[in-house]
């Protein structure tokens, strides 16, 4: 894939789905603290969203953030438009404005305080899959 | 090594008027609480961008991760 066809592809992952993370890992094994806690508060707010892997190639990452202008991952897009990181998403989550920015109402039996990652996050010892 | 002190020194000479708690129990995972009149109006993407760019070049690099708060006054 050349880095047009990288650039391409996000591009239309952001414009084709109304809620993406691009995260480190999958939302059933996230490879890092801040992107699982991140994907701990979506998944809190049961609500479909979409996920992009950023660790097989280098090059998404790189790509994803010449785009957004944003320098860490996890990134959450909604409706196209960067709505920011994990600690963007979890003050959000905490105040309510994630289900609001999500266009939702916040499940009745959603905890108050962002879920930790712990609970969900993939064991330390496991091998990032970079490339 | 960059220390707490120095990115509150960085913070607060980059964003007008802002004041910069930061912390660090190893000088390479941070954690900032930034507060300046000028994140009014301004959306919280926007705000944290202000305080990457304080770090441009150096977030994933040896400052490893800087986990923000922003606050209008």
């Amino acid at each position: 894939m050349s880095d047009t066809q990288i650039r391409e592809a996000i591009q239309e992952a952001i414009r084709d789905n109304d809620v993406v993370v691009f995260m480190k890992g999958t939302p059933q094994q996230p490879m890092c603290g801040f992107s699982a806690r991140t994907v701990a508060a979506l998944q809190e707010m049961q609500t479909p969203f979409a996920a992009v892997d950023i660790m097989p190639d280098p090059r998404i990452r790189q790509e994803l953030s010449g785009l957004s202008g944003w320098p860490t991952i996890p990134q959450l897009f909604v409706k196209g438009e960067l709505v920011g990181g994990c600690d963007i998403i979890v003050e959000m989550y905490e105040s309510g404005e994630l289900a609001q920015t999500l266009g939702i109402e916040a499940p009745q039996d959603a905890p108050e305080q962002a879920p930790d990652a712990a609970a969900s996050a993939a064991p330390t010892l496991q091998p990032e899959n970079r490339l | 090594m960059p220390t707490p002190q120095e990115l509150k020194r960085r913070i607060e000479a980059a964003i007008p008027n802002a004041s910069a708690d930061v912390e660090s129990a190893d000088n390479v995972h941070f954690s900032a609480r930034v507060v300046s009149p000028e994140f009014v109006a301004k959306s919280r993407v926007q705000q944290h961008r202000m305080v990457y760019d304080v770090f441009d070049g150096q977030l994933g690099g040896d400052i490893h991760a800087l986990q923000l708060r922003t606050e209008v006054p």
